[in-house]
């Protein structure tokens, strides 16, 4: 029966792929870094550099999702990122055009003046003074999450740690009922998903998830809408003059944006900031000698990680860049996870180095008007998780191969088996 | 030689040397000024060197064009005297400058 097929097996290979293909030799007008497999199978880093060096500003004429621009080194990627005038949001942030009918539209996906009438209802939430009130709360769930590990025993950190504490937070931040919430986590992982990439079957499967989060959370807003506002991010939306009237659509778009962004994110920085440190061991032993640097470890670990690949723009106006002739209409897609490995802005870029002095420069929280609005909430939580995490263990040693997500958006581990070394 | 003055909100204050042509912003950075985290580097485009400017100076800058406006737009706490340090340009004009730098950089 069709309903039983899982959708891991029904994966067929692509003949988009280029797992297994020469990043030396392929021909460049060849190489598209939109298919998942190389990011699966960890083989996109040599693809991304080659791009850097020979094709900086590159057309990819043919992909299963049509063609793009690839926008590689740390400087052009600022450029486009800054200049929303000519390489808008609108009319999404993927590569792949959503249809019509799957359209749910949020600010991530908006030009001024739109997007910002809207960031601003929700944007409080991550306000400074919030997040000091928020800060005795990731403490507590990150100590009560490390607290229950079992110890010199292997488990997988991705599922016990990583999607664990952001799921709380987001249950936090939204005013969840709490006991629902391993929902937020599967929603988010069906809305970023592809379908037969194993999570979601298909597109209608996907789409009946979505159905089910819009239908969810319209209730939780209606009651918020009858309580005195809050300062959780639905009864913000609920309140918001910019937002309480939006459209079903549309508010299931602003639901997923600010599930997504705070969840996917954050996780496989937590994930990464573990493998980073076992893949350079000397950093570890510099981080047990040294625990100051944690603030700046964790901007190097969101660069080193780069959780998200990519935001793509689309080009409003012919225009040029390298050379370049881009046309209006065209997809431009910055490629963070290589603008944060260009070695003209990040010297010996591949290393993860904990005190690298220029982390801080990396493009992982995106820039100008769209720069990611929880990136210090973000940073807050890495930073007391690592903080409670040297509190009690000598090393989280990372034990077998970390298993990587079907996605080039999201550049994170589905699965990272760890043994713990207490104290 | 022009001096600029950077007031902590807890009215912390240490004067700077500036150098003529260069940003209010690099002039804090350089000389270890706290409270000016300037995340992308002077580009007008993350909103962390966010500035109160003393009142009596706010007419001697140039106005601000449309990137800043809309830089901001996203920054807590924005108030009528708010500039980002990036874009203010110091020249002798601006010698004695005074500004505020908020409690957070958003």
């Amino acid at each position: 029966m069709a309903d039983t097929v899982t959708a891991e097996s029904s994966r067929k290979p692509s003949k988009w792929s280029m797992v297994g293909k020469n990043p030396r030799t392929m021909p460049l007008e060849d190489i598209d870094l939109s298919h998942p497999g190389i990011w699966e199978a960890n083989e996109h880093l040599p693809f991304l550099a080659r791009l850097r060096e020979e094709a900086p500003v590159h057309y990819c004429r043919h992909s299963a999702v049509g063609s793009y621009w690839s926008i590689m080194k740390h400087s052009d990627i600022m450029a486009v990122d800054t200049s929303p005038a000519i390489y808008s949001s609108e009319p999404t942030i993927g590569i792949v055009d959503m249809l019509p009918e799957f359209d749910a539209p949020s600010f991530i996906a908006m030009d001024p003046p739109r997007h910002n009438a809207q960031r601003k209802v929700v944007q409080p939430v991550v306000a400074p003074e919030n997040l000091k009130k928020l800060s005795g709360t990731i403490r507590r769930r990150a100590a009560g999450i490390l607290d229950e590990l079992p110890v010199k025993e292997e488990f997988d950190w991705v599922e016990r740690v990583s999607i664990d504490l952001t799921t709380r937070m987001l249950a936090t931040l939204f005013d969840f009922p709490f006991e629902d919430r391993y929902k937020l986590t599967y929603w988010s992982d069906m809305a970023t998903a592809i379908p037969g990439g194993g999570v979601a079957e298909s597109y209608e499967h996907r789409w009946r998830a979505m159905q089910e989060c819009l239908t969810c959370f319209t209730e939780l807003r209606n009651e918020r809408i009858n309580k005195p506002p809050g300062n959780d991010l639905l009864s913000m939306l609920a309140h918001g003059e910019a937002t309480r009237d939006m459209p079903p659509m549309e508010f299931l778009g602003n639901i997923l944006l600010l599930v997504v962004g705070g969840n996917d994110t954050t996780r496989n920085s937590i994930s990464g900031g573990v493998l980073a440190l076992n893949r350079f061991p000397d950093e570890y032993g510099k981080l047990r000698r040294d625990p100051s640097l944690i603030p700046n470890m964790v901007s190097e670990i969101i660069r080193w990680q780069t959780p998200l690949a990519y935001m793509r723009r689309t080009a409003k106006v012919d225009t040029e860049l390298r050379g370049q002739r881009i046309r209006a209409g065209d997809k431009v897609v910055m490629w963070y996870a290589s603008g944060n490995r260009d070695p003209k802005m990040f010297e010996q870029a591949d290393d993860f180095r904990i005190d690298r002095p220029n982390a801080r420069r990396h493009v992982s929280f995106g820039f100008g008007i769209h720069r990611c609005m929880g990136n210090r909430l973000a940073e807050l939580q890495l930073r007391i998780l690592w903080e409670e995490i040297l509190k009690r263990f000598h090393r989280v040693e990372v034990t077998g191969e970390p298993k990587r997500v079907y996605s080039s958006f999201i550049n994170g581990y589905t699965e990272l088996p760890v043994v713990l070394h207490p104290l | 030689m022009i001096k600029v003055t950077f007031i902590e909100h807890d009215g912390t204050e240490r004067s700077v040397e500036a150098v003529d042509g260069n940003s209010l912003m690099l002039a804090a950075v350089s000389n270890n000024v706290p409270g000016i985290d300037a995340d992308c580097g002077g580009c007008c485009s993350c909103g962390t060197c966010h500035v109160y400017v003393n009142e009596e100076w706010i007419d001697k800058l140039k106005p601000m064009d449309d990137d800043e406006e809309d830089m901001l737009d996203m920054v807590d706490d924005r108030r009528s005297n708010s500039r980002l340090a990036c874009q203010i340009t110091v020249r002798e004009n601006l010698d004695g400058l005074v500004v505020t730098t908020p409690e957070f950089q958003f």
